[in-house]
């Protein structure tokens, strides 16, 4: 069976764990079988915290941590300092940071991984779609574009279902949204 | 038909409980059981139950509650884990010898201490002998199959014994994953309605529950919840059939996962059997004969059948995810050996005690495992049998 | 068909215990004639008694009957002879005796 196995990396209270839990959606609605969990303990504010996906197209019925991920979605740059983002992360597969700076630049903080490594400035465009710093919505896009666990336009057209229905008396956010998804897939693809 | 859904374990739990409406749920908050009540209250709030919600002081108090509530006539549900089922201690042994079919449902959580939030079994363990039916779940699956069993075991007429269903607590309580749900007509079809023939609020027939027993009495009184136990076992077997008949999904006291001629096995419960069942899945496609057997059941234990699933068997681990510190191994080895006591061709057993406190289990952990017990079977000699497996350790490790 | 109390002794076997030992009636210690165990007892005097209606109250096992607000004569079947009547009667109209 082919699992595809990601692992998030966030600080406590900043969505890290939701936008594990929003890709597992995005995939449900792909008609996959998904998992998502955090790695449990005491809720501690801004200390670091991991997440999990399990993404298949059979039931996978382990229930282990990932330590092998295919692909790392990194929500914070400043954890790159303190945690081993890469440890364990396939050498075909990817990491994906939030961070206005160029890949190259962020590598030699990555413990010599040689696979690829993506940024996405989630703040500027969470902030220029969203008016605000949601990096979730970017992140959730950027992990999709790149893994392609579910396929895009498909993802794209599932998100435009989910948002009408929870903003139907918002059409602005509606638009905010899925302009960010669709602004943060190109910016993916211009670095692929 | 199934609805495809996704959720947590606790959403899932949560979610038979409104279905089936119960009359009375109790709570008082815990971590990692906390969700269900939260669910259900908004169920309450949004007019989806019909259900007295009561709010109160402990779990002590909770339990009390429902045993109240069941015994004047009610449907009665709480939920909890770890130092909340521990304080509920007394109150489960009145539940269960008062024969009341109360089902609470138990996110497993370790017990302190050091002081712990996450996964392992020492809270159920610790009331495994109060009297309560306890059903364990792999998956969210199970947690909401298992539970929507639950009423019609607890309340058959010659069995009347209250249930434990467990989950594991984050692992499976937190997790979002696939799950079939059933409709809430067919739900409510399936568990019926409750109508027990004496309560304490049925006014032409006054009632007295919880009566002292002298010496004369109490043994009679004993033998007759243990005779309840027994019954258990049948009603949990006619109810999982039935459950198959209606929502197509199999049920028994354990599953066996390519037992039929496996030489080496496991036993194993929870949400660590899905991960093991990989290991014996890896392992089978390198042509080891390996298997491994989940218990669901554990009160009532199932233990003639357990043996003779096991009986062809050369060597066998038992999985233990809670210390039972009894310097011989934890209370599934215990079981497991004492069922399998007077097999006359016994397999090598030993006992593995595991994922302690949230400590993480992997396919590679099983794959330990079964290395090891190869070679209890090459060189014939059991060696230890009480082993930790998973701990930093400055010893030469066992496994 | 609930089984009385009455039907159930020391002599039951466990199958024949109601189940959890639920009780189905109600003043099943009515079964039960506690007056045996008394090695005191009360004796009214309804001549000195004038029905002030402190006794019943206090009376454990509600062995003194009142009928139409007036007392009547102890239930010796149940009166365990503990003597609070004895002690609580401002008008000396329950004496304390030695059973034998």
């Amino acid at each position: 069976m082919n699992i595809m196995e990601i692992r998030w990396h966030g600080r406590g209270g900043q969505g890290a764990k939701t936008a594990s839990l929003l890709l597992a959606d995005a995939a449900f609605m792909a008609g996959k079988f998904v998992q998502s969990f955090p790695e449990y303990g005491p809720e501690r504010s801004g200390a670091p915290i991991t997440a999990y996906n399990r993404i298949s197209d059979e039931r996978c019925s382990i229930h282990s941590n990932i330590y092998e991920p295919d692909y790392v979605v990194v929500v914070d740059e400043t954890l790159l300092e303190s945690v081993d983002v890469t440890a364990g992360l396939k050498k075909d597969g990817a990491i994906v940071i939030n961070s206005a700076k160029s890949g190259e630049e962020l590598r030699p903080l990555l413990n010599g991984y040689q696979g690829k490594v993506y940024t996405i400035d989630a703040g500027t465009l969470s902030r220029k779609h969203l008016g605000n710093y949601f990096p979730n919505t970017p992140m959730l896009a950027a992990i999709v574009a790149i893994s392609e666990c579910v396929e895009p336009d498909a993802f794209m057209k599932d998100m435009e279902e989910a948002y009408s229905h929870k903003f139907a008396d918002k059409p602005q956010v509606v638009k905010g949204n899925l302009g960010c998804l669709e602004e943060t897939m190109q910016s993916v693809k211009a670095q692929m | 038909m199934s609805i495809r859904d996704r959720m947590s374990g606790n959403e899932a739990i949560a979610t038979a409980m409104r279905q089936i409406n119960p009359d009375v749920f109790a709570m008082f908050p815990i971590t990692p059981s906390t969700e269900i009540p939260q669910y259900f209250a908004k169920y309450v709030a949004d007019g989806k139950v019909d259900t007295e919600f009561i709010c109160v002081e402990s779990e002590h108090s909770s339990m009390s509650a429902c045993i109240g509530a069941e015994a004047a006539g009610c449907r009665a549900i709480t939920a909890t884990s770890s130092a909340g089922l521990s304080f509920m201690n007394e109150t489960l042994f009145v539940a269960a010898s008062a024969r009341l079919p109360i089902v609470l449902a138990v996110a497993c959580r370790a017990l302190t201490g050091p002081i712990n939030i996450n996964h392992d079994y020492s809270d159920s363990m610790a009331e495994r002998d109060s009297g309560f039916i306890q059903i364990y779940a792999e998956n969210n699956q199970e947690a909401y199959d298992n539970y929507l069993q639950a009423h019609r075991i607890a309340e058959t007429a010659d069995v009347r014994l209250p249930v434990m269903i467990c989950e594991d607590g984050f692992i499976t309580s937190h997790a979002l994953e696939n799950i079939e749900l059933e409709s809430d007509e067919d739900v409510k079809a399936f568990v019926g309605e409750y109508n027990p023939e004496n309560y304490l609020l049925k006014e032409e027939n006054p009632l007295a529950v919880g009566p002292y027993g002298v010496s004369g009495y109490y043994m009679e009184a004993r033998v007759a919840q243990a005779e309840a136990m027994k019954n258990a076992k049948r009603a949990i077997l006619d109810v999982a059939a039935d459950f198959e008949k209606t929502f197509g999904r199999k049920y028994g006291f354990f599953e066996e996962y390519k037992m039929e001629d496996a030489e080496l096995a496991i036993v194993i419960m929870g949400s660590s059997a899905g991960t093991a069942k990989a290991a014996v899945d890896e392992l089978r496609e390198a042509g080891q004969k390996v298997g491994l057997i989940k218990v669901r059941v554990f009160r009532p234990f199932p233990g003639e059948e357990l043996a003779k699933a096991l009986s062809h068997v050369k060597a066998v681990a038992v999985m233990d995810k809670s210390e039972g510190f009894s310097a011989n191994g934890g209370p599934l080895f215990a079981e497991t050996a004492s069922a399998c006591i007077n097999l006359s061709e016994r397999p090598k057993m030993i006992d593995i005690v595991y994922g302690l406190g949230g400590r993480d289990f992997t396919v590679a952990h099983t794959k330990r495992v079964f290395k090891h017990l190869e070679k209890i079977v090459a060189t014939g000699e059991v060696g230890e049998t009480y082993i930790h497996l998973g701990q930093r350790d400055d010893r030469e490790e066992v496994l | 068909m609930n089984k009385r109390a009455s039907e159930i002794n020391e002599q039951s076997t466990w199958q024949e215990l109601t189940t959890g030992c639920e009780i189905y009636e109600a003043g099943t210690s009515k079964l039960t004639l506690t007056g045996e165990w008394r090695s005191k007892v009360p004796v009214w005097d309804a001549e000195k008694c004038r029905h002030c209606m402190l006794c019943t109250p206090f009376c454990p096992d509600s062995s003194i009957p009142v009928t139409d607000g007036k007392r009547g004569d102890f239930d010796y079947d149940h009166c365990k002879g503990c003597g609070i009547c004895y002690k609580v009667c401002p008008f000396g109209a329950i004496e304390w005796k030695e059973v034998h």
